[in-house]
């Protein structure tokens, strides 16, 4: 990089904060997607609300686009590098600021990793309801970023519903304030609609945190069914005899073998776990969990077992959130997808995700949120194996197909980011995205912000809107517009 | 009917060309708007009511076109809320919108229409025993869109979100014809930027809401409601407290305030019957020298009941945080001490409060108003009567109002879309 721009970033942040050896980019060179890797011109650390500040101000002056990072655990490439641009990592902006229990608020730093907030505040038994699988190392920045969700956003909501407020500093080196500690601001929701842009409308510098506090009884159940689609069948029924869990995680036979070889859960080998949270008044999940453990059995399991410590919880959960990674212990390579269908679709698509991976030769790990219909699949593939990889991407992308075909979402919570751009035109029509990319023509006209991601194209902020074009699945009569 | 004239951005009188819209939307579909349908004082000219998402799309194309402003009305329930519009020469009713199009039970969604009313929508949920988890004001006539683009909430805000967070798909139609969508029909999904949650509370100021896809919860089992009285707001504010830190699964808290000086607090549970007992026994107790009142079922819709009789009312939303609820009432106490007002309030465990204030001098409450949205940051009038002077209901803008006005910019460049009515006049 020009080392008169280099010279002003280490005026801001000092020569510790500015890395620009080719020795040392190369570690943010790609995110949590290791297939796609871009080489920054540089990475800025600032410390401050301010050093951000500076450090946008001179991408503004000298057209520089930036792209923001928090831990780099995302699974999309929403902090992979752009051409010609430098990384503003948050890192380094790892304060929790404040804690306010009577009114349920934390004030933090972008960098404070998600686990951090629970663990400052369980001694009072609060907890930051968002849980990430990735929660003990990515960052709050991060996850407000791409919206995170986890397990339990079933029943408590995404980040987008535990963010209340935020200071951002705008591609044009602005600082504002979207949201509050109090609810309901006059004005557009501006927060709303920045939390889950992946860093495209600016940068997040302050986040106020809204906790829960923690229920007075926890129960997990774990049920063993021959096959996902009894599980499945599980599912419908606790949700139609109007409980509404905590979370409900399915794992099928393949994930469960990864999740025995990596961390010993002690799962019963089976077709199809069954994991069910339920949390509030004791007596209340008691007298549910009875009920929960009756559909199961009717449902085929048979096997149910329910956790009875905190450290028992423990170990069944840490089996599900190890589930990505534990997929390396039985393939050299997997892509990992995070497609989302209507619930009562799972067995229909289940079924065809066997069959389309019959056809491909590719294995499919399915782990996933049934209670949300949030697909996990795993495709594993071994790179090595000439034409494995591309065979496993087309898999995996119409796989994806299928959900938008189902009335879903090629995403639940991993995000668009760069590796699923192309994906969106599959969701939506043109008019549909060119009026978010409105958006993104008030908060960033230049597109320094995270550019080229999310959207399929580019819109140049003074372009004319286009026609409406029927979408194509409208055309096929598959999709209403909703 | 003669075409009527109306001045152009330029001074300049030209006609309206209505038999264009007639066209639109046929012919008994259009018709002259009369004094009832005035927005905040401003009398429109014509009320058209589209037929379908692409009838909605035609006519504020059209109305963009020829310069017009367009005010979108649902169940007008809350028409007198906001700024006076700078220009509102056509009612746009979403009444013909009115089905509920899709509710997908097993999968705890909905899809509906814009005008479909609160009331009908929740009737079609509660044949499978759900709900769409908010408790607005006037259910019986408020629609879908209006509660939408007014984020309007009640009581179970609390236990479910708001709007916001219930909300999970939009098609909204732009002035400039466009018919866009935004999010989906499944829960979890962050593909693109969330404009469901930017139209929610926008006012009917950057697109007319013709649908919405919503995230179901089921009806509750049973419910038990309590009220304890106490000699002050800081006794019922303590209490309001110790019951957000406690375990409790309450679906409801308020606390009822007034210019007598005396409180209620109320709480609602919901669940199965040994849930209940013991969270009653629980709540009881943390209640200590509160009095019990007997039959507290009925002072759910305190809230809504602050509107009977307030013609003459100011009515107010303000937002604080929950430990300042106290310090809050104890504000609207001096301030109206010195004059012959007199006030009472409904503020939610969230902090989000509705306050009325009661004077026939309408100087004094002009005095007063000023204070409050002073001190207050929050402080949003709804209703006010129309002898008071001239303020932005919304109260002061903040530094993210520059982004504001960009947004409608974008969405709305002619400012055809209830102009002037919104935070700033946008």
């Amino acid at each position: 990089m020009d080392e008169r721009i280099l010279k002003q970033f280490r005026a801001i942040v000092g020569d510790r904060g500015v890395i620009s050896s080719p020795e040392e980019l190369h570690t943010y060179e790609c995110d949590g997607l290791t297939n796609f890797r871009v080489m920054p011109l540089a990475v800025v650390l600032p410390t401050s609300t301010e050093e951000v500040q500076g450090i946008v101000r001179i991408c503004y002056r000298e057209r520089i686009p930036f792209v923001s990072r928090g831990s780099g655990t995302g699974l999309s490439g929403g902090a992979l590098p752009v051409e010609n641009g430098i990384v503003i990592s948050l890192a380094r902006m790892n304060r929790i600021l404040e804690v306010d229990l009577p009114n349920a608020r934390v004030v933090v730093q972008p960098g404070v990793i998600n686990l951090d907030v629970t663990g400052r505040i369980m001694s009072e038994d609060y907890f930051y309801a968002p849980d990430p699988s990735s929660q003990s190392v990515c960052s709050i920045g991060g996850n407000v970023a791409e919206n995170s969700g986890g397990a339990h956003c079933l029943k408590y909501g995404f980040t987008t519903t535990h963010v209340v407020g935020l200071e951002v500093v705008l591609s044009d080196g602005s600082i504002v304030h979207l949201g509050g500690k109090t609810l309901d601001t006059p004005g557009y929701d501006l927060l709303g609609v920045f939390v889950g842009s992946e860093g495209t409308l600016g940068v997040a510098t302050q986040v106020i945190l809204r906790i829960v506090k923690k229920p007075e009884c926890i129960r997990t159940l774990l049920a063993a069914f021959d096959s996902t689609n009894g599980a499945g069948a599980a599912v419908s029924e606790i949700i139609a005899a109007g409980m509404l869990p905590a979370a409900i995680e399915m794992m099928d036979n393949l994930a469960i073998q990864a999740a025995e070889a990596a961390v010993h859960a002690n799962y019963p080998a089976c077709g199809g776990l069954l994991l069910v949270e339920l949390d509030g008044p004791t007596t209340e999940v008691e007298t549910l969990m009875d009920q929960v453990d009756e559909i199961c059995r009717k449902c085929g399991s048979w096997e149910v077992r329910v956790a009875q410590t905190d450290a028992e919880r423990a170990v069944v959960w840490k089996g599900r959130k190890a589930a990505f990674a534990a997929v390396g212990r039985i393939s050299p390579n997997y892509i990992v997808q995070d497609g989302v269908i209507p619930r009562t679709a799972l067995p229909r698509i289940m079924d065809e995700i066997v069959r389309l991976s019959g056809e491909a030769g590719l294995r499919v790990a399915n782990v996933f949120h049934a209670g949300d219909g949030n697909l996990h699949p795993l495709v594993l593939y071994d790179a090595r194996i000439d034409g494995q990889e591309k065979s496993a991407e087309a898999l995996a992308t119409r796989i994806l197909e299928l959900c938008v075909e189902a009335g879903g979402s090629i995403t639940g919570e991993h995000g668009v980011g760069e590796e699923k751009k192309q994906m969106m035109s599959k969701m939506f029509a043109e008019p549909d995205l060119e009026t978010m990319q409105r958006v993104r023509c008030a908060f960033d006209p230049l597109q320094l912000s995270n550019p080229t991601k999310v959207f399929p194209r580019t819109r140049l902020c003074g372009e004319k809107p286009g026609r409406y074009e029927p979408h194509p699945l409208e055309v096929a009569g598959i999709a209403e517009r909703f | 009917m003669m075409p009527t004239r109306a001045s152009s951005a330029t001074g300049v009188m030209v006609e309206i060309p209505w038999e264009e819209l007639r066209g639109i939307v046929g012919d008994p579909y259009l018709k002259p708007a009369d004094r009832e349908d005035a927005v905040v004082g401003v009398q429109p000219q014509m009320v058209v009511a589209p037929g379908n998402e692409n009838e909605v799309a035609a006519t504020l194309k059209w109305a963009d076109q020829n310069g017009l402003g367009v005010v979108p009305r649902g169940g007008g329930t809350k028409m007198d809320w906001g700024n006076p519009p700078i220009r509102a020469d056509l009612v746009l009713s979403t009444a013909r919108l009115n089905r509920v199009l899709e509710h997908e039970w097993a999968d705890l969604t909905v899809s509906v229409e814009a005008g479909v009313t609160v009331e009908q929508l929740q009737s079609t949920l509660a044949a499978h025993g759900q709900r769409l988890a908010i408790d607005p004001l006037f259910p019986e006539r408020a629609t879908i869109g209006g509660i939408l683009s007014t984020n309007d909430s009640g009581t179970l805000r609390l236990r479910f979100g708001a709007l916001r967070d219930l909300i999970i798909g939009i098609t909204i139609a732009l002035s400039d014809g466009t018919i866009a969508k935004s999010g989906g029909k499944v829960v979890k999904n962050v593909a693109g930027y969330d404009l469901p949650k930017l139209l929610t509370g926008a006012f009917g100021t950057l697109g007319v809401i013709t649908r919405a896809v919503f995230r179901l919860h089921p009806l509750p089992r049973l419910r038990r409601s309590f009220t304890f009285g106490f000699e002050s707001v800081k006794q019922g504010n303590e209490l309001l407290l110790a019951i957000q830190a406690s375990k409790l699964a309450h679906t409801a808290l308020q606390v009822r305030a007034s210019g007598e000086g005396k409180c209620e607090l109320d709480v609602r549970f919901a669940g199965a019957e040994t849930g209940l007992d013991a969270q009653s026994a629980t709540v009881r107790s943390l209640a200590g020298s509160g009095r019990e009142s007997g039959d507290s079922m009925g002072v759910w819709d305190s809230l809504q009941k602050l509107w009977v009789d307030a013609e003459n009312c100011v009515i107010a939303k303000f937002s604080v945080q929950p430990t300042e609820i106290a310090a809050t009432c104890e504000r609207f106490k001096r301030t109206t001490d010195a004059g012959t007002i007199g006030w009472r309030a409904v503020i939610q465990g969230t902090g989000l409060g509705w306050m009325r204030l009661d004077a026939s001098d309408s100087a004094a409450l002009d005095v007063v108003l000023r204070d409050l949205r002073n001190q207050i940051q929050t402080f949003v009038v709804l209703r006010r009567p129309a002898t008071l002077a001239e303020f932005d209901v919304w109260g002061a803008t903040g530094d993210s109002f520059p982004l504001m006005l960009a947004l409608k910019q974008q969405f709305d460049p002619n400012g055809t879309l209830n102009r002037g009515r919104f935070l700033g006049g946008i």
